[in-house]
């Protein structure tokens, strides 16, 4: 390998180094208005009417639109269609989007949308999931069967009764996973233009284009073929913009109606109301094992607060229960995850979706199980490891797996042989292990297509231009898909152009979701430019007399394999490919496999080609004073399969780790009993500053993939995961509290210690 | 849309002296994303919590989301376009390269003003001060270690003499 495994840049860095990377609202348009959105200052209101006169009067406003005008039910699930682009009888949370205002400029806008005249009928609202259960809580969503029940899933797999009774020692815990919200740097931005030929253009934040472009199509009712969305590189996203909000449809529907270009750009506030970031989850957690530490069963049961919309939650549903099942291999598994609506603003997918909030509870109560059978925490997962090419006890298939490899590797680097259970009280070491998919086996509407598809476009000066759809939301997948053009056709990395994100202009791919763009897209490059290193090694082979598999195409050059001195450029080699067989082009798909997974109901959710496997030992500090705890060291041992670039994958582990760190120790998303968000700024709602942040030891492990791209899986979610229970279980070693309930806020430490002492 | 009362303020950004006129409620980071084109400095917040706007203000790092731009009148501004000298990008420009230190790019224009800021008055400055200097700039994706590591390494490179 050439370029694969070597410590590259990125090759769209400089433009992220000197400010000229363009995100949407660096862009303008000549004669663009700005809109701004009308939002519920309730929980639950009906609409009695809305009058629109006072702001359409105030001079510089050009149009104001409502639910009235895209009375379409849209959602990014097609079995759950429960929202409207602006709400047409009923707000269902405080921020919910009833008009939508254009005007000259943004202060105009801002004015105006004050200007409209919402008459409300307040509606007895609820914001806690349990009591959204209750037979006289007040109805979100008439069509829904049962209540405010969104999604209820039951599974069992093997009989997990007689794994209990066969277990010498049980642990078992209530826990709490408070939710959190994803706080990407750019806040959501939007910009429609309507062509007088009848094509509309909307430039999105969004990390899902092909999705975003059939919504769009569905709620306009346009033709998809006259939609075009384009997605500029995102600045950061982490789930939070993967499916279509309010403001894409609002901007859209306003060029439609005024003729000029609209940009709508939420303010960090209605970010915040935005949301679909994390569920906060009740958890019941219980596992069995034998006296010599293997564990006999699961059982699981989870309350998802949905908030009020479905968004993806049918899928975090699933994903809250069919995700345990790997690392530590079960003879019996059951859970029930039970998601409902509440009066909030939507929950949906945060990085690690649905199966954060799970590890944790699982892996701490792994912790209390290694307490109550003596066991070291290592030592005990490494009892319970899934064999190598094993099914998982929920019938997902796993091929590579370096688990024990990651334990190996954290047990090492962090010295755990002579800090667990031997550091002075007040510190503590603690270690949790995860697994996560590298894409889902199954896309979001069922079709038989391929899930990501490359176009290679090959010039006779030597350059080449990769289409694809993918979508650059900062994790560096433009970058990936030019190390995979750079390893295959020898062309230097400044000869790769990348375009992305763009429907006009690359074959579909299903986007930055699920962590299967390496996977999938990766799959679907190498194919297209595999094609092309073949014919351009037989256009070499036939002038040299030699075999097609004698030639190199490396480092600019083709090359003779035997003798590397006889060699020419590489844009000659392609000009030759080009005279024996016309202008240069290829393209790749990728299909995911679709045989692998268990045949019940729910068995596709959680198939993934290749699951990826993380451990983490966190050392901390716990100020036994003050409740304060300090996150010194998080080591991070993550197998991605191979790392195609290390640097970028070193980037994922860190920024993953430090995700995770934060939502154990400072955020959580919540709301006063008005509905009101509780600190709806960057201020009140705290994301870890550089003084806050644990030295972060990146540890890249590769079991090289059958299925990925050189052996590569995912690394962006699941070095999350491991992160909060590793933390709960260095507190525990470090003053002897079970955490069970995050954040780990000081209040809640000095709560706990004091409680344990009064035991 | 009330007539605004139009004040004249000139500005040295990045090199150039700009005259232009302004409203009085008009912010440094409106009129140099917007009057002047130069969006490589981002807005996050609008409230002074993110620090993806910070920009050198005679030397000294600001949030221009929360700078009147009357404020900045004969002031010398400098934003991340003017970091590099002509072509040849800054040695902390090459450092994020090199380290990886730019995930998504949306903090980054602020973080490296903050940092030029530092290396300006600190040419060696530990591992801490680095942190204390960048803690007004939120990062989501890096965990700010690359960010860390690419400073320390730019400030090398500057003592020896890189630029």
């Amino acid at each position: 390998m050439n370029v694969v495994g070597k410590r590259r840049p990125r090759t769209d860095s400089a433009d992220r180094v000197t400010g000229r990377t363009r995100f949407v609202d660096d862009l303008t348009f000549p004669g663009m208005l700005h809109a701004k959105i009308v939002r519920s200052p309730h929980p639950h209101a009906r609409i009695v009417s809305i009058d629109a006169s006072r702001a359409l009067a105030l001079p510089g406003v050009h149009a104001v639109v409502t639910g009235k005008d895209m009375p379409v039910r849209y959602g990014i699930i097609p079995w759950t269609h429960d929202e409207y682009p602006l709400a047409l009888e009923r707000a269902l949370y405080v921020g919910d989007a009833v008009a939508a205002v254009a005007a000259i400029d943004e202060a105009t806008a801002t004015r105006a949308a004050r200007l409209v005249d919402v008459t409300w009928e307040p509606l007895p609202h609820v914001l806690d999931p349990e009591e959204a259960l209750a037979k006289d809580a007040p109805k979100l969503h008439d069509e829904a069967r049962h209540g405010n029940v969104t999604k209820h899933v039951e599974l069992v797999f093997g009989d997990v009764d007689a794994s209990f009774a066969r277990a010498d020692v049980v642990a078992e815990g209530e826990y709490f996973f408070a939710g959190s919200t994803h706080a990407a740097l750019e806040p959501h931005c939007a910009i429609g233009v309507w062509e007088p030929t009848g094509v509309l253009t909307v430039y999105s934040t969004t990390q899902v284009p092909h999705y975003l472009h059939r919504e769009l199509a569905h709620v306009l009712s346009l033709g998809a073929d006259r939609i075009r969305v384009v997605q500029p590189p995102l600045g950061g996203a982490f789930g939070g913009k993967s499916e279509p909000f309010d403001l894409e449809f609002c901007a859209a529907k306003l060029a439609m109606v005024t003729g000029r270009p609209v940009k709508i750009l939420y303010t960090r506030e209605e970010v915040f109301y935005a949301h679909r970031g994390r569920h906060p989850m009740k958890m019941h957690m219980k596992l069995g094992a034998t006296r010599d530490g293997r564990l006999t069963g699961c059982d699981a049961r989870t309350l998802i607060d949905g908030g009020a919309y479905a968004s993806f939650g049918l899928v975090t549903t699933y994903y809250s229960g069919q995700l345990l099942t790997a690392p530590l291999a079960l003879e019996a598994y059951r859970f029930q995850s039970t998601r409902v609506y509440t009066n909030k603003p939507a929950c949906g997918p945060k990085r690690g979706h649905g199966s954060v909030q799970p590890r944790f509870a699982f892996e701490v109560t792994v912790d209390k199980l290694a307490e109550k059978l003596g066991v070291d925490p290592i030592d005990l997962r490494r009892r319970n490891l899934l064999a190598p090419g094993a099914r998982t006890v929920n019938e997902l298939l796993v091929r590579s797996n370096g688990f024990a490899e990651c334990l190996r590797r954290v047990e090492e680097a962090s010295g755990w042989r002579d800090k667990f259970r031997k550091l002075p009280f007040g510190r503590g070491v603690g270690v949790a292990g995860s697994f996560y998919i590298s894409g889902t086996n199954y896309p979001i509407y069922p079709n038989e297509m391929p899930q990501s598809g490359v176009q290679l476009k090959v010039d006779r000066s030597g350059r080449v231009t990769v289409f694809a759809g993918t979508s650059e939301i900062g994790q560096g997948s433009d970058a990936m898909l030019a190390v995979i053009v750079c390893e295959e056709l020898g062309v230097p990395a400044e000869s790769v152009r990348v375009v992305t994100g763009d429907t006009d202009l690359g074959p579909v791919d299903l986007g930055a979701y699920s962590s299967r763009i390496t996977m999938m897209a990766g799959n679907a490059c190498l194919q297209a430019a595999r094609a092309i290193a073949d014919q351009v090694r037989a256009a070499v082979a036939k002038r040299w007399e030699c075999a097609p598999g004698d030639v190199v195409l490396a480092a600019g050059q083709a090359m003779l394999r035997e003798d590397t001195a006889r060699q020419i450029p590489i844009a000659e080699a392609f000009q030759w490919a080009e005279t024996d067989g016309g202008t240069l082009g290829a393209v790749g798909s990728y299909r995911s496999p679709k045989d692998v997974h268990g045949e019940y109901r729910g068995g596709t959710i959680g198939a993934s080609p290749a699951y990826s496997f993380t451990a983490h030992v966190a050392e901390v500090e716990v100020d036994a004073e003050t409740g304060e705890v300090k996150v010194e060291h998080l080591w991070i041992a993550h197998d991605c399969g191979r790392a195609l670039s290390p640097v970028i994958v070193e980037g994922q582990l860190e920024g993953g780790a430090y995700m995770g760190f934060a939502e154990a120790i400072f955020e959580q998303h919540d709301f006063r009993p008005s509905g009101l968000h509780r600190g709806p700024s960057l201020l009140d709602y705290r994301i870890p500053t550089s003084l806050d942040v644990p030295e972060l030891h990146a540890l890249i492990v590769e079991s090289s993939d059958p299925e990925g791209p050189y052996g590569a899986k995912e690394a962006g979610e699941g070095p999350l995961h491991p992160s909060i229970p590793a933390i709960a279980n260095a507190i525990h070693d470090a003053v002897g509290i079970r955490l069970d309930a995050l954040p780990f806020s000081p209040s809640r430490v000095l709560a706990t210690l004091q409680e344990e002492r009064r035991c | 849309m009330e007539q605004a009362r139009l004040e004249t303020i000139t500005l040295t950004v990045n090199g150039d002296v700009r005259r232009i006129a302004v409203p009085p409620e008009r912010t440094l980071v409106e009129v140099l994303r917007e009057g002047l084109g130069l969006t490589g400095t981002k807005q996050g917040c609008d409230e002074g919590d993110c620090g993806a706007c910070t920009v050198l203000l005679d030397g000294r790092p600001v949030l221009s989301c929360i700078t009147l731009a009357v404020e900045a009148d004969g002031a010398r501004v400098e934003t991340v376009e003017g970091l590099a000298d002509g072509p040849r990008l800054h040695p902390l420009q090459e450092a994020f390269v090199r380290h990886g230190a730019a995930q998504c790019g949306f903090c980054t224009s602020g973080v490296l003003v903050s940092a030029r800021a530092l290396l300006e008055r600190e040419p060696a400055p530990s591992r801490e001060a680095i942190k204390t200097a960048l803690s007004g700039n939120l990062c989501r994706c890096t965990g700010y270690t690359k960010i860390l590591d690419a400073v320390e390494d730019a400030a090398r490179v500057l003592r020896e003499g890189g630029r």
